[in-house]
């Protein structure tokens, strides 16, 4: 036993890169995830930074001064910070439970090798991929025929459909359900509903892992339908909120009830800068949190996308 | 009698199941393909658009109406389009970044994974590809902070380093110059962990046994990379080859949007097809020319990956991608 993983470990070492060579990779690695991560760390430290030092010697890896006001600041802000967070959260958790299910539906009809309309559907979806009516045309239908306006809606229904998410669901359930499940379960006169939530789901649990933190990131991540179909306040989610903050700093203290009339007393009573900086960590801290799923998930569902459709 | 009637009744009845099942299957796809159908069929109905001079119809409001009631005006969208110097510079800039994008996209995960692959910790790998991977799930919103901080012009990391070296800092929001370098780094630092991973999924899976074989013959660790790694990467960096060609007239809207800041002066080399369109069309409301722009886009990009895909089917059938 002992002679045989020696001789594995000296096979392997044969093979492997000098030494040198290995530490020159590891060294370019690094260097290269450093990159990766530093602009977090560093907005961090912005975030916990007093204002007096932002003022004196910008922002820094050192500060001169620690401070906790921009967080403290968050809880004063009241109705427009939370109310955001809220929203965020909200279409997150109701866009994700929608979405996996019609790519669910969607997917396993497609997958039925049976299905008489089949490749009619295949081709309906994939086509979108392909050719659309481009933005403007979609903008008006969505505004004016369906009325994704200043609504929760507006910021859901956009994102709803993926036609790659489809081939993707797909592919997992081709990879995952043997037909035979199916044509059992057809024998036993399971009906197709039944069949698909008490045998396939629970089969291709990973599958619909993957489709649903997808979904999740991409709706935490959404800013552009918030900016396309949102002006109302109370609507608009965290993402789309730091895009005005970073136009207009002072829009924060102009919007928070919390804050009474003296609007421009606040702005400047402010600790503006690492306040915005405290706001992106507080809307990147729950995906650090959600990380080790999405991660693990997301990349099983990389490998199997990425095989042919 | 009954052996005749009990047929019939049967082949009826496997018939009636037959519908049931069909019927139950559609009702499944109903929900995505009324989706589909709204928000992406009915849209492209709206093409016409292009070809008019949209006006919305005053007494009753509706898409079909303002659709109906607008004057068709030839090609008089596209002459407009054209007559600008800022459509020859906002198609220069969507192809020049698109090109550099996915030359870079290509190589640096590509030799990243290669890289990893040769790792004989394998902790340390799983570590790398974890930190890399994070940029990924980043919106655009969130990346352009983290370039403020650097950038920023009286408190950004980089601006205060310039000063304290005695360096004249960049106004890096009104100037020009830095900002293909940045746009492409920016680019490089969200997307580069997902292909890796991507790329390293599919080197993972070569059978070790061919690095033995090359090796027993001699092979050089790079006749390794050059004549296993890269032929079995083959079928996936054309596929993604064909994808990105396919999407050559179109960009990433976030990061050329939001990582600028919307700065006005630097739309010389930020401004891309896709923002221009979303800028005419919420600035000055010319929605028959930011459709014609739209329409445009999305024509050149249909017939590229079709292009693209057919010569691939020529050579390699296997590497197609439909």
């Amino acid at each position: 036993m002992a002679q045989t993983t020696n001789i594995k470990k000296r096979k392997r070492r044969i093979n492997a890169v000098s030494v040198q060579t290995e530490i020159l990779f590891n060294v370019i690695m690094i260097l290269f995830c450093l990159a990766c991560i530093i602009p977090f760390i560093f907005v961090i430290i912005i975030s916990f930074t007093s204002e007096e030092s932002i003022q004196q010697i910008g922002y820094s890896f050192t500060p001169i001064s620690w401070s906790l006001e921009a967080y403290k600041y968050t809880f004063k802000m009241g109705q427009s910070l939370w109310r955001s967070y809220f929203n965020s959260f909200y279409i997150t958790v109701l866009g994700t439970i929608l979405s996996v299910t019609i790519c669910v539906l969607y997917s396993y009809a497609l997958f039925r090798r049976d299905f008489k309309y089949r490749k009619f559907f295949t081709f309906f979806s994939f086509f979108t991929m392909l050719f659309g009516g481009g933005l403007v045309p979609t903008y008006i239908v969505c505004k004016q025929l369906l009325g994704l306006n200043d609504n929760y809606a507006a910021l859901i229904v956009p994102l709803l459909v993926s036609p790659f998410n489809i081939i993707i669901m797909r592919t997992f359930f081709q990879s995952s359900v043997p037909e035979e499940l199916i044509e059992a379960a057809a024998i036993d006169g399971s009906g197709e509903y039944n069949t698909l939530i008490r045998i396939i789901v629970p089969v291709s649990k990973p599958g619909i892992a993957t489709i649903a933190l997808l979904n999740a990131l991409a709706y935490w991540n959404e800013w552009y339908t918030a900016m396309l179909y949102v002006r109302d306040k109370a609507h608009i989610p965290l993402q789309y909120l730091l895009m005005q903050i970073q136009r207009n700093v002072e829009y924060l203290a102009k919007n928070s009830s919390g804050l009474g009339a003296d609007a421009i007393k606040a702005a400047q009573s402010m600790p503006t800068q690492s306040l915005r900086m405290a706001l992106v960590v507080l809307i990147v801290v729950p995906i650090t949190f959600a990380y080790p799923f999405f991660q693990r998930y997301i990349i099983a569902g990389l490998t199997v996308g990425s095989v042919k459709g | 009698m009954s052996k005749a009637t009990t047929k019939q009744r049967k082949v009826s009845k496997t018939k009636s199941a037959k519908r049931k099942k069909t019927l139950m299957l559609l009702t499944m796809v109903a929900p995505g393909a009324i989706w589909l159908i709204l928000l992406r069929y009915i849209p492209m109905f709206g093409i016409v658009m292009a070809f008019q001079d949209y006006k919305i119809y005053t007494k009753n409001p509706t898409f079909i109406n303002n659709l109906r009631h607008s004057a068709f005006v030839g090609l008089k969208n596209f002459k407009f389009l054209f007559a600008t110097s800022d459509t020859w510079v906002m198609i220069r800039n969507t192809l020049a970044y698109n090109v550099v994008f996915i030359i870079l996209g290509l190589i640096i995960p590509v030799t990243f994974a290669i890289l990893l692959n040769e790792l004989t910790k394998k902790i340390n790998a799983k570590v790398y590809q974890t930190l890399m991977f994070f940029p990924y799930f980043l919106s655009w919103v969130v990346a352009s902070y983290f370039v403020q901080a650097f950038l920023d012009p009286t408190r950004g990391l980089l601006v205060n380093l310039m000063k304290s070296w005695g360096m004249v800092p960049i106004d890096f929001y009104n100037d020009t110059k830095p900002w293909p370098l940045i746009l492409t780094i920016c680019n490089i630092w969200k997307n580069t962990g997902y292909s890796t991973i991507l790329y390293l999924s599919a080197i993972t899976g070569i059978d070790s046994s061919q690095y033995e074989a090359a090796n027993i013959d001699g092979a050089s660790k790079w006749q390794q990379v050059l004549y296993v790694t890269l032929p079995h990467l083959k079928t996936m960096i054309i596929i993604l080859f064909i994808m990105n060609v396919g999407k050559i007239f179109n960009s990433d809207f976030g990061l050329f949007f939001n990582v600028p800041l919307q700065s006005g002066p630097l739309f010389p080399v930020t401004q891309t097809i896709d923002t221009y369109v979303y800028r005419a069309m919420m600035a000055t409301g010319n929605y028959g020319m930011s459709t014609a722009a739209g329409l445009l886009q999305n024509l050149i990009g249909f017939i590229c990956i079709m292009t693209a895909n057919t010569i691939v089917r020529k050579v390699d059938e296997d590497s197609s991608l439909f």
